[in-house]
């Protein structure tokens, strides 16, 4: 029977402990071991650098070694379970967040959280940005009425660290070097055409843009935005919409009639 | 079941996105293009972009790396729905699985693991087989694996498993050169004589991949790391295989530690002058006849 055997093959693979299971030859007995080992290595290094791919960032933040440890202890706590590995380590935010050793950099798994969200933009489904001259067919009276299909790929990562700042300095975006100005970020990932563009959130954008994509009307979530934020200036929100190519479709409703 | 167009007899290369722009920029001397199904499941954005750039110039071989099809269990009806929605959405000339498994009790291996070769397995795999191509409806071209263990309750050679696999599913063979080489080697056996026991006749690809070199203490062991240029003892093999079943199509994978586009289009083109020179002796001894 196979069942038996390869429900001892599978056990041995994530423990080095474990013996060979019985059953597996190589040409040479004393070899088995050493035979096995190469599933165990194959299996092991290529979740390793299934996760050290989409946490680039991340892993050069907390180094090679320092990740490879925590990487391992991830993948024993959360194997795969579906064969898409570019969309494998999705809860890996959330076990750095907890990881002890990982405390001294409070922000890594925040960058983590950036960095998830960049591949799931970056797969997520595609649909054309609408041209700002759309806005031109809406009458002044319908305006508040306005809603806005926002791009499907659209995420917001909020973080109490500057993480967009740090995210860019080690993608080589902008110059390496100390951060006077720390406070938290929101960061935008919206992937309009076939980049993703991850980009800082004015004050008060993260709300508007929440409420928006919950199927608030424009003048809901410019109130709410407004709420929170004293100096929310909308018509600056209103052209940083079309500008990052979030829009990709206007209607006009009340919001309890608010089309899907 | 259907049988869409085949792969054109000529030689073609794994495709890697880092190579788009070189190899979008002109037309290249090549039959067709294979990628990873899997890393074509996601919705939307630049991997479908440029697949469809690629099936849109060149012949294209969907290869799947996630089915599990050796394992016990049943497939993956999620994982079977998202191929069957690719292979709809590019309508590929050829579309291929491996001889292993990779998944067990939920947890994803992402490695192509061995099976014991024996009746049980035989009929665990030939049904499988008759649902992705039931699903799919069209042929499957199953993958030969390179193992470095044997089963003790194995009962059958691979090769024989692999031809009753093929006459009960009516499936066509992916004949991994390297991996019969690189099983050979690590089982004591003669890499040719292996290989002629494989149903040539039933090969629509072949492909051919380098390989590591290391040692397990008593023997040599070799890795299928598709990290290097095709060995000259693969190549060897290889031109006995087309001198044997005449032209297939034939791809390099290059996986890891993946050269610049010209030193994978080189390789590619040097498996491309076995199957010329091939054709160049047909049409000779045609003549002399």
């Amino acid at each position: 029977m196979f069942a038996p055997v390869q429900n001892d093959f599978a056990e041995a693979l994530f423990d080095p402990e474990r013996a060979v299971p019985e059953d597996i030859l190589a040409c040479h007995a004393e070899a088995a071991g050493k035979r096995f080992a190469v599933y165990r290595n194959n299996v092991i290094v290529s979740l390793l650098d299934a996760l050290a791919a989409r946490f680039k960032v991340t892993q050069q933040i907390a180094g090679d070694a320092f990740f490879k440890a925590m990487a391992r202890m991830f993948i024993a706590a959360h194997p795969p379970t579906s064969p898409l590995m570019m969309f494998y380590g999705e809860a890996f935010p959330d076990f750095i967040s907890t990881f002890a050793p990982a405390a001294e950099i409070p922000y890594l798994a925040d960058i983590a959280r950036l960095e998830a969200a960049r591949t799931r933009a970056y797969h997520a489904a595609d649909a054309a940005p609408l041209d700002p001259a759309a806005l031109q067919s809406v009458t002044p009276d319908d305006l508040p009425y306005l809603h806005f299909h926002l791009h499907p790929s659209l995420e917001i990562v909020s973080s109490a660290y500057p993480v967009v700042t740090i995210w860019a300095m080690h993608e080589g975006l902008i110059p390496l070097g100390p951060i006077t100005d720390w406070h938290g970020e929101d960061a935008l990932v919206v992937r309009p055409h076939l980049d993703v563009d991850i980009r800082r959130l004015p004050p008060g954008a993260a709300a508007f843009l929440q409420r928006l994509s919950e199927g608030k009307s424009l003048a809901e979530a410019a109130e709410c935005a407004a709420a929170n934020h004293q100096d929310f200036d909308l018509a600056i929100h209103l052209a940083g919409l079309f500008s990052t190519g979030l829009v990709t479709a206007l209607s006009i409703a009340a919001s309890e009639d608010m089309p899907k | 079941m259907s049988h869409p167009p085949l792969l054109p007899r000529r030689a073609g290369a794994g495709f890697k996105p880092q190579h788009f722009s070189l190899i979008a920029q002109e037309p290249q001397p090549l039959g067709f293009f294979e990628i990873h199904a899997e890393n074509y499941m996601g919705t939307g954005g630049q991997p479908h972009a440029e697949l469809q750039h690629i099936r849109t110039h060149y012949a294209l071989s969907i290869h799947g790396v996630g089915l599990s099809i050796g394992a016990p269990h049943p497939l993956d009806q999620d994982h079977l729905a998202r191929l069957k929605h690719l292979c709809q959405r590019y309508e590929p000339h050829a579309v291929s699985e491996h001889l292993a498994w990779s998944s067990h009790g939920g947890v994803f291996f992402n490695d192509l693991l061995p099976l014991p070769y024996t009746e049980e397995t035989l009929g665990i795999v030939a049904a499988h087989i008759d649902e992705l191509q039931t699903v799919l409806r069209r042929q499957i071209l199953i993958e030969n694996p390179a193992t470095y263990i044997r089963f003790a309750q194995s009962a059958i050679p691979e090769a024989e498993f692999i031809g009753e696999v093929v006459q009960r599913t009516g499936c066509a063979l992916l004949l991994d050169i390297n991996n019969i080489h690189v099983s050979a080697i690590n089982h004591g056996t003669d890499p040719l004589t292996d290989i002629l026991r494989f149903p040539l006749d039933r090969a629509q690809e072949i492909h051919l991949a380098g390989h590591a070199e290391s040692h397990d203490g008593t023997s040599p062991l070799l890795i299928d790391s598709h990290g290097a240029a095709v060995a000259d003892p693969v190549f060897a093999l290889y031109e006995r295989v087309i001198e044997e079943a005449g032209p297939i199509p034939t791809l390099i994978e290059w996986d890891n530690d993946v050269p610049e586009w010209p030193r994978l289009l080189e390789e590619a083109l040097a498996a491309q002058a076995i199957l010329d020179n091939h054709q160049e002796q047909c049409a000779i001894s045609a003549t002399a006849a």
